[in-house]
């Protein structure tokens, strides 16, 4: 078994990238609430997003897809300063939110990600109750004036969240006790909770069966009403379903992108086509 | 025969048991019906034949050991003369120690009286006999275990079931000796401390303000009576650690959110051995440290701004105890902290917290047990300690709650009680063992309450 036989062109990915061209479609919208422009990531030496353009639009949902290890989590995780917590990591280009730099000098990463939530791929509740849990954020903040002001945003966040009537009884019972779709849903609550502008989603159903899948995929659409939206997902009817625009990442590189129905009734690059018809590889 | 011979020869023995057991085995698994082949590997039976072989023989030689000094010793003592036997017990133990000294060549026979020759020749003759019955009969154990088990090999005889069982027995055995200790120690210190008991009532000892051991040798001396009161002893033991306790925990949990928080790699590589050199310093050096340099300097800085502070004192000590104890919880702290999953910091930090808040509210929370856990350690070793409070607090039983004045502990009281020549039956030496066992209950109690927080704590959070 000789695996270079079957490759015999060794390529490095600077090559590969090199030879996708441009990115289709429109990265750019009307109405951008974040920007990101000739984004270049690395961790150490190793480059993992190359040249990113892309907008999120206001009040619109932004699904990103693509195969495992092309750099989906690090661009999320750039656009709220994530990737700060990650020594290695350096990120160049121009990233905006309301058309202000985030990696300016003056911008504060701890007001940043309070603009900006996210929620994470495998569920991570605090272990504390699920009413400190939702309130956890508030607290920080400063967003509530009193305890009934509290007491009203965590229940409002908790039934945005649709997880209200199964904990209702229990809010003050550890987080960490439910199962892991209600954990799922608690953090989005969580994430609620502090009013943030934009919400990124790190393939937040991965660990969720159809049922609760079906009750979050509601959520965004409701939340789209006041939030901006990224997520990540490697459900193509996901995707299709929640999102209005779609971008489709390789290797680091965005290939495609555009509205939702064009990209998956008629996408334009033939790696994008290869993937959502499951002929990829 | 020497017993190591023996042991050689029953090694060899139970060799060749695990080899024929095994070799017998072997044949039939090359059957051709499934149903005829063994149950298992051929090397189960070989390891069961082996055990057949040495279990037995090995459980002989230690009970022949064990018993045979009281046996012998009886023996010769019946042949000594009436008037000899007659004797108390404490010197016909002496004389019969003669007897095996020489028995044994340990004492020349030329300086002994006659009687003791003939009973030392009588002895040695007993251990020569004894010793070819021992060997004898262990290897004949060995034999028939060896053939006891090897004839018992069929093909569905669950080798494999046996060795399991024998090897959970043997590892049973091994914490239940450990058990067994512990037991042992605390029924001896028990007994001792009963003895103690009765020479000194129980409510003197553990309500009496007041500890000055030193009593009468002879009954005509005066003024010293002695008196056990052993609250101030404890008193200073919890001050001395409260000391030690104040200086270590927040320097050490402090020390420890650093390393594992903020830290860079490089800055970790340094401190943290840096930190562990702390814990390889050997308590006696602290000792001199703070009695040498810490008390002085104690004592300077107190008159100049107008203390008194004794040469000796409670804070000189528990400082210094303290400053050693640092590398325990820090260490310990920084493993739990790091443990703590990075999902946890970052959906705090992905909530808009800083790293300071995050730490606070969920890095520690989430590592509080095991703070806790090697927190109680400290409290542990510090109430153990002994040589930094020798060196440092003094050995003065003032029964006092102002770290400026010399206090003394349990642990210091105890060697002073128990060094130099003592007969063991005194008051005095008596009180080491009540002590010590109100110091063993003492920390039984500390970690029971400990770890009942803790689960109480896990239960909560998980
Ligand atoms: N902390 C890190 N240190 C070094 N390299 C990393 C780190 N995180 C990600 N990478 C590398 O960056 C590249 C992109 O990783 P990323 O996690 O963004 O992929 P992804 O698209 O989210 O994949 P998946 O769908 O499996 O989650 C990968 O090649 C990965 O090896
Ligand atoms: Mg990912």
């Amino acid at each position: 078994m000789n695996l270079d036989q079957e490759q015999p062109q060794e390529q490095t990915i600077e090559e590969i990238v090199a030879s996708l061209g441009d990115t289709v479609g429109e990265a750019r919208v009307d109405n951008p609430k974040m920007t990101c422009t000739g984004v270049d990531v690395f961790y150490a030496d190793k480059q993992a997003i190359f040249g990113v353009d892309l907008d999120i639009g206001a009040n619109e949902v932004l699904s990103m897809i693509g195969p495992s290890g092309c750099g989906k989590s690090t661009l999320l995780r750039c656009l709220n300063r994530m990737n700060d917590t990650i020594p290695i990591c350096k990120v160049t280009g121009q990233l905006t939110l309301d058309g202000e730099d985030i990696y300016g000098k003056q911008t504060d990463p701890v007001l940043l990600r309070a603009r900006v939530g996210m929620v994470f791929q495998k569920p991570n509740p605090f272990p504390k109750s699920i009413y400190e849990n939702v309130a956890y954020g508030p607290r920080l903040h400063g967003l509530s004036r009193n305890k009934a002001d509290l007491d009203d945003i965590v229940v409002t966040s908790l039934r945005k969240a649709g997880i209200y009537n199964e904990v209702k009884d229990r809010l003050d019972q550890p987080g960490t006790g439910l199962s892991g779709g209600q954990q799922q849903r608690l953090c989005i609550a969580r994430t609620i909770a502090c009013s943030p502008e934009v919400i990124l989603m790190d393939e937040p159903c991965s660990a969720l069966d159809p049922i609760a899948t079906a009750k979050i995929e509601e959520l965004i659409d409701e939340l789209r009403e006041n939030y901006s939206i990224a997520i990540v997902t490697h459900s193509m009817q996901q995707a299709a379903r929640v999102s209005q625009r779609t971008a489709y990442f390789h290797l680091g590189k965005l290939v495609e992108v555009g509205d939702t129905d064009t990209i998956f009734t008629n996408p334009r690059h033939e790696l994008t086509e290869n993937y959502i018809t499951g002929r990829f590889g | 025969m020497t017993i190591s011979l023996l042991l050689l020869l029953i090694f060899i023995l139970t060799a060749t048991g695990y080899v024929i057991g095994r070799a017998r085995v072997a044949k039939m698994r090359n059957q051709v019906d499934r149903s005829e082949r063994p149950h298992s590997l051929p090397r189960y039976y070989g390891y069961m034949v082996a055990i057949y072989t040495a279990l037995p023989a090995l459980v002989v030689i230690i009970l022949w050991i064990f018993f045979e000094s009281t046996v012998l010793t009886g023996l010769v003592s019946k042949q000594l003369p009436a008037d000899t036997q007659a004797l108390p017990q404490g010197q016909l133990n002496l004389i019969l120690n003669d007897i095996k000294n020489i028995a044994v060549g340990n004492m020349s026979q030329s300086t002994a009286d006659p009687v003791r020759t003939a009973a030392a020749d009588h002895f040695s003759r007993l251990l020569d006999n004894s010793q070819w019955a021992r060997n004898i009969l262990a290897i004949l154990v060995a034999l028939l275990g060896m053939f006891f088990g090897y004839r018992s090999i069929h093909k569905d005889q669950r080798a494999r079931v046996f060795v399991e069982r024998a090897i959970m027995i043997f590892l049973i055995a091994c914490s239940s000796l450990a058990i067994l200790t512990t037991v042992g120690i605390v029924f001896s210190v028990l007994f001792e401390s009963l003895r103690f008991f009765d020479k000194v009532p129980f409510s003197e000892f553990a309500f009496g303000l007041h500890w000055s051991p030193q009593t009468a040798i002879r009954t005509d001396q005066v003024g010293s009576s002695g008196s056990f009161g052993a609250v101030p002893i404890f008193a200073g033991t919890l001050l001395i650690s409260a000391i030690a306790m104040l200086v270590a925990v927040p320097f050490g949990l402090m020390s420890a959110i650093y390393l594992a928080e903020y830290a860079s790699p490089t800055a970790r590589a340094w401190i943290k051995p840096l930190l562990e050199i702390l814990a390889g310093i050997p308590t006696v050096v602290y000792g001199f440290f703070a009695a040498l340099t810490m008390a002085p300097l104690m004592r300077n800085v107190g008159e100049a701004i107008g203390l008194t502070v004794a040469s000796e004192s409670a804070l000189a000590a528990g400082l210094v105890m303290g400053i050693m104890i640092i590398p325990f919880v820090s260490s310990l702290s920084d493993d739990v902290i790091t443990a703590v999953p990075q999902a946890m910091r970052d959906g705090s930090l992905g909530l808009g917290a800083t790293k300071s808040e995050t730490i606070k509210n969920v890095v520690i929370p989430a590592a509080l047990p095991g703070i806790v856990g090697g927190v109680l350690l400290a409290v542990s070793r510090a109430i153990g300690e002994t040589m930094i409070v020798v060196m440092a607090a003094g050995l003065a039983a003032n029964l006092t709650i102002n770290p400026l004045e010399a206090v003394t502990t349990v642990t210091v009281q105890i060697v002073t009680l128990l060094t130099g020549d003592q007969a063991f039956d005194s008051p005095k030496t008596l009180a080491a063992f009540a002590l010590g066992l109100l110091l063993f209950i003492t920390t039984l109690i500390l970690n029971i309450i400990a770890l009942r927080t803790v689960r109480k704590y896990r239960e909560q959070y998980e």
